[in-house]
């Protein structure tokens, strides 16, 4: 196995409906990235993006998004259909064949530009529950209830998520959600899709993220404290939500497991969680406890959740602290599909 | 009952609030105002028209001057469409055409009317003729269609490395 770590990390200013159109939201995060790394466009020989095109309405959108980069001379790229935590992946293998040695990987989302409830349900088995048109949201609200109902999650559990979110996110200048509120007050509000209330549910947000991996060759040059990718690893659970314990992620445990997350202590997890319930459900599953791991220090994907770049921001948020000295260890994670169907986990290490 | 269905039909359906982006705004005010309006790249000066979402895609860098081209151009190639199709709209054998507007850097399609598609060659002249202006909307549409100057044509060199 190749040493690879982070190097860089920037997000784009998160904005609940920009006027930008989607390369117009990139270019300048991709500057900023390299600028960060201090390097060229022609020191990157892998270029991997994670975005989706039921987000834009455009078949092929990623396509345009090669326009921000500058593909001439010729690059190197490819992109998923995924959150750009999954193109980091991607990139990850690249790298560890030896077809590349230093990638910028990318994930950009504007979720202003439809109504994200509907179109996330296209994630579905298309034949016989898409159809149906569930609404993310509602399918989220029955995994929480699932997971209240074997005892896993409580209510008071989730707004205690939410408390410490807001609390987190007065530090964090990148996001849509803010104003502490205690527990006792967050459960005073009505329920919007029970379980869930309001607040339980992401803060949508138009956003980009962009992370540089490399080699531990030139990792050093690049950043004074790289984040050291020790494991790496992503599952997925069924589609069929009836074949599934929706109170707990069997993929998420799989990948926390062969990514090594339980092999010493955790300092930091960033998890994807974007519904309130979901990082009990997560931690649970992955390993972490959550009373000696400091959990999501930016206010995670509750805050501020641009889609398809969120999963992919977990990943920064993790390597930023590993950057500052605040974690020698941190787990990031990433979540796509209803119900926390699939997950990516790496653990990030500062020595 | 249920055996006599073979099939379901499924359809989806999303809305979409689309935004063309700054970068593109001022080349569709331009045409609501009977301008061609491109934008120049900052890195390499190459003048695009359209300003494709506002990027350089060759530099990727946000495109900066805006640049009045046109209205006339030059054919750098074209297309003798000669097969009918559903929805087909204009009378066949017609010319597409990619037209290289005079101070653009990259070809834009469009129809070429107003002469026989056997005359039309690589190098040839034309102008555009637009709609009436009480129907001009942010729209390439507001051109009908390109026809010949009777210009002379142009050096092969004028158009030769958009080929």
């Amino acid at each position: 196995m190749r040493d690879v770590a982070i190097v860089a990390y920037i997000e784009g200013q998160n904005t609940s409906a920009t006027t930008l159109s989607p390369v117009e939201m990139i270019v300048p995060v991709v500057h900023e990235v390299l600028k960060r790394a201090n390097v060229q466009r022609s020191d990157i020989d892998f270029w991997c993006h994670g975005s989706c095109d039921y987000m834009t309405g455009q078949p092929f959108s990623f396509v345009s998004a090669v326009d921000a980069l500058g593909a001439w001379p010729p690059i190197m790229e490819s992109h998923v259909e995924m959150d750009g935590a999954w193109a980091l992946y991607e990139a990850w293998v690249k790298i560890q064949t030896g077809e590349a040695n230093t990638a910028l990987v990318f994930g950009n989302g504007k979720s202003s530009a439809g109504d994200m409830n509907r179109a996330l349900t296209l994630q579905l088995d298309p034949y016989v529950v898409a159809p149906l048109w569930p609404g993310f949201r509602s399918l989220e609200a029955m995994g929480a209830r699932a997971a209240i109902d074997a005892g896993t999650v409580t209510e008071r559990q989730m707004a205690d998520v939410v408390s410490r979110s807001l609390r987190d996110a007065a530090d964090n200048p990148n996001v849509l959600a803010y104003g502490y509120r205690d527990a006792d007050e967050l459960l005073d509000e009505p329920m919007t899709a029970n379980p869930l209330r309001a607040h339980d549910c992401p803060a949508m947000a138009d956003g980009v993220a962009a992370i540089i991996i490399t080699t531990a060759d030139r990792a050093l040059e690049m950043c004074d404290r790289p984040a050291w990718i020790r494991g790496i690893d992503h599952r997925i659970d069924f589609q069929n939500l009836g074949l599934r314990d929706l109170s707990r992620s069997n993929s998420a445990a799989l990948a926390s497991f062969h990514a090594g997350v339980t092999k010493d202590k955790v300092d930091v997890a960033e998890l994807h969680a974007t519904y309130s319930h979901h990082e009990i459900i997560l931690a649970q599953s992955m390993g972490i406890d959550r009373s000696t791991t400091r959990m999501m220090p930016s206010g995670g994907a509750l805050v501020a959740n641009p889609l398809m770049a969120a999963g992919l921001a977990r990943f920064g948020q993790a390597a930023r602290q590993i950057f500052k000295g605040n974690a020698d260890r941190a787990v990031a994670h990433a979540a796509q599909g209803a119900c926390l169907q699939q997950n990516i986990v790496a653990v990030l290490e500062g020595n | 009952m249920a055996d006599d269905i073979l099939r379901i039909r499924t359809p989806i359906g999303i809305d979409y609030t689309w935004s063309s982006g700054p970068g593109s705004v001022v080349y569709m005010r331009g045409l609501e105002n009977g301008k061609l309006i491109g934008r120049r790249c900052p890195d390499c000066e190459l003048v695009y028209f359209p300003p494709r979402n506002g990027i350089c895609p060759r530099c990727g860098v946000l495109l900066a001057a805006e640049v009045e081209v046109g209205p006339r151009g030059t054919i750098t190639t074209f297309c003798v469409v000669n097969v009918p199709f559903l929805g087909q709209t204009i009378k066949i054998p017609y010319v597409a055409a990619t037209i290289l507007l005079d101070g653009a850097d990259i070809g834009m399609q469009h129809l070429i009317q107003e002469c026989e598609a056997a005359d039309v060659r690589m190098g040839m002249r034309v102008e555009p003729v637009w709609k009436d202006k009480s129907e001009w909307t942010p729209s390439l549409e507001n051109i009908l269609y390109y026809k010949p100057t009777g210009e002379p044509d142009a050096d092969f060199d004028v158009y030769a490395r958009h080929l």
